[in-house]
């Protein structure tokens, strides 16, 4: 998205519009991301429920992949998956 | 005082009344009828907030009038009411608003129009409840609009004319308009309100372009702006007070024909012939306009400057009342500890250096922690002005006046 000058945006810093965060690429923050073990993985979806940027992209109750472009690293679905599924790499080595 | 306009000229008659300047701006918040008043008492405002909180109860009012428990959260609550889109006001004083100094910044970085009916009051320690401007002087730069009030009925005219300055679409800005603590918070003047319907057909209805509260346009208000906007945000506030350097005159304008009392940024007096001149803000202005009056009719050219609008700063009018002079005198009611002289005598002479003027000027400290500032003190700096005036010498730059040795 190509940034604005200051007299091309509403004042204050108000966000006129709601949904906008898909807008707004969050990945960037990241240093380390999760790894989902798919053998381990029952699809009990509690880290699409926990998750607090909508990174778990899921299909017919099942996940799919993560939302790289949002999701910050920030540990909570490994944290709360009840049997270990998801742990958290470094992202500096992850292999792209 | 105020240019004078003919009776046929004047729109509205006015109600005489004989009120002090904290009730007098309790009767304009009656008349505006803020949606929201959250508010914490302190001395000297707490009149402001006794008298008000009465129409409250006398159900004279729709205000919702919330009973905050410091003014962190008087603030606080304001901001949020006014992202709501509701109009929101406030009253404090000294410490007060130092408590509040933090949650000033998001009202202004927001664009929130809120009004704050301030009373100036000196800084602890040692403690004190008498006046002086240091408590205005800490949020100088923090994107507020400073209207300083002479008197009583500036305290009621800066009041409703607040609302105005802050809701207009090119500023957005909150307003804080001032009455010195005491000398004219509890000091009784006759003065002069408007009818209830004129204060209503003047401020008009607020129309926010956003507001929290609106179901159909969803907006977020204080959001975070990181590296990537922050900066352009803090220069659209620059615009804003640039804006409000044209719009308050305007306003000042619409209010003379109301009222027969016109406002501008500043009120000259007696400036157009003047060889040495007074600079001042609030109540010592009209202790200095009465020792001008006396030094005019012993044949000295000397005239008074009085800035109304502190911030933002009318540093291209300021110059060019003072081009000319042959020596000038600040007064400053604080002092800005460790600076080479304080806050007004810095703005006024940084405005004559960047104009290109080379007008002698001093800086005056007076009338901290309430004492006295009398005609004898102005007349002591005007005789001190007549002796720069001949010889060019200003050593010592700052200096007191009323200050025991």
């Amino acid at each position: 998205m190509a940034l604005k000058g200051w007299r091309d945006i509403p004042i204050g810093g108000v966000v006129p519009a709601g949904g906008t965060a898909v807008e707004y690429k969050t990945g960037g923050w990241r240093s380390h991301r999760p790894e989902l073990d798919r053998a381990k993985c029952n699809n009990c979806l509690l880290c699409w429920l926990y998750c607090p940027d909508c990174s778990i992209n899921t299909k017919d109750a099942k996940i799919t992949e993560f939302d790289w472009e949002h999701c910050k690293g920030c540990g909570i679905c490994s944290e709360v998956c009840p049997i270990g599924a998801i742990k958290m790499v470094e992202e500096a080595l992850v292999e792209e | 005082m105020k240019p004078s306009l003919t009776s046929t000229e004047i729109q509205v008659k006015g109600i005489a009344v004989a009120l002090d300047g904290a009730k007098i701006v309790a009767q304009a918040m009656k008349q505006m009828n803020p949606d929201v008043v959250a508010v914490y008492p302190i001395t000297p405002q707490t009149e402001i907030v006794t008298t008000f909180s009465e129409f409250v109860a006398n159900g004279e009012v729709d205000t919702e009038m919330i009973n905050v428990e410091s003014e962190h959260a008087a603030m606080s609550a304001c901001i949020g009411a006014s992202a709501a889109g509701a109009r929101a006001q406030t009253a404090t004083t000294s410490a007060g608003m130092a408590f509040m100094w933090e949650v000033l910044y998001v009202a202004s970085g927001t664009r929130l129009p809120i009004v704050m009916h301030f009373v100036n009051r000196a800084l602890s320690a040692p403690l004190n409840i008498h006046c002086d401007h240091s408590d205005s002087m800490g949020a100088r730069d923090a994107g507020w609009i400073q209207l300083f009030g002479e008197n009583v009925q500036e305290a009621y005219d800066n009041a409703i004319q607040s609302l105005r300055i802050a809701e207009h679409p090119d500023v957005m800005l909150p307003v804080m308009h001032t009455q010195d603590g005491f000398v004219i918070s509890h000091g009784i003047e006759r003065a002069e309100i408007l009818p209830d319907e004129t204060v209503r057909s003047f401020i008009g209805t607020f129309n926010p372009q956003y507001s929290l509260l609106d179901p159909s346009k969803p907006t977020m208000f204080g959001p975070v702006a990181l590296q990537d906007y922050y900066f352009e945000f803090k220069r659209q506030q620059v615009e804003g007070m640039d804006r409000a350097l044209e719009v308050i005159p305007q306003i000042g304008e619409e209010y003379g024909r109301l009222t027969g009392r016109k406002y501008g940024l500043l009120e000259p007096y007696q400036m157009d012939d003047a060889e040495v001149a007074v600079v001042a803000m609030g109540s010592a202005a009209g202790t200095a306009r009465g020792v001008v009056d006396t030094l005019r009719e012993q044949g000295i050219a000397a005239g008074l400057l009085k800035i109304r609008c502190y911030r933002p700063f009318p540093a291209q009018a300021i110059a060019e009342a003072l081009r000319g002079k042959k020596a000038v005198a600040v007064i400053d009611r604080a002092i800005a500890f460790g600076s080479q002289g304080n806050p007004v005598f810095l703005d006024v002479a940084s405005a004559l250096y960047t104009h290109r003027l080379d007008v002698k000027v001093l800086n005056y400290v007076c009338g901290l922690g309430g004492r006295e500032v009398l005609p004898r003190h102005f007349d002591q700096a005007f005789q001190d002005l007549l002796e720069v005036a001949r010889s060019g010498e200003t050593s010592p730059v700052v200096r007191y006046l009323g200050l025991r040795e």
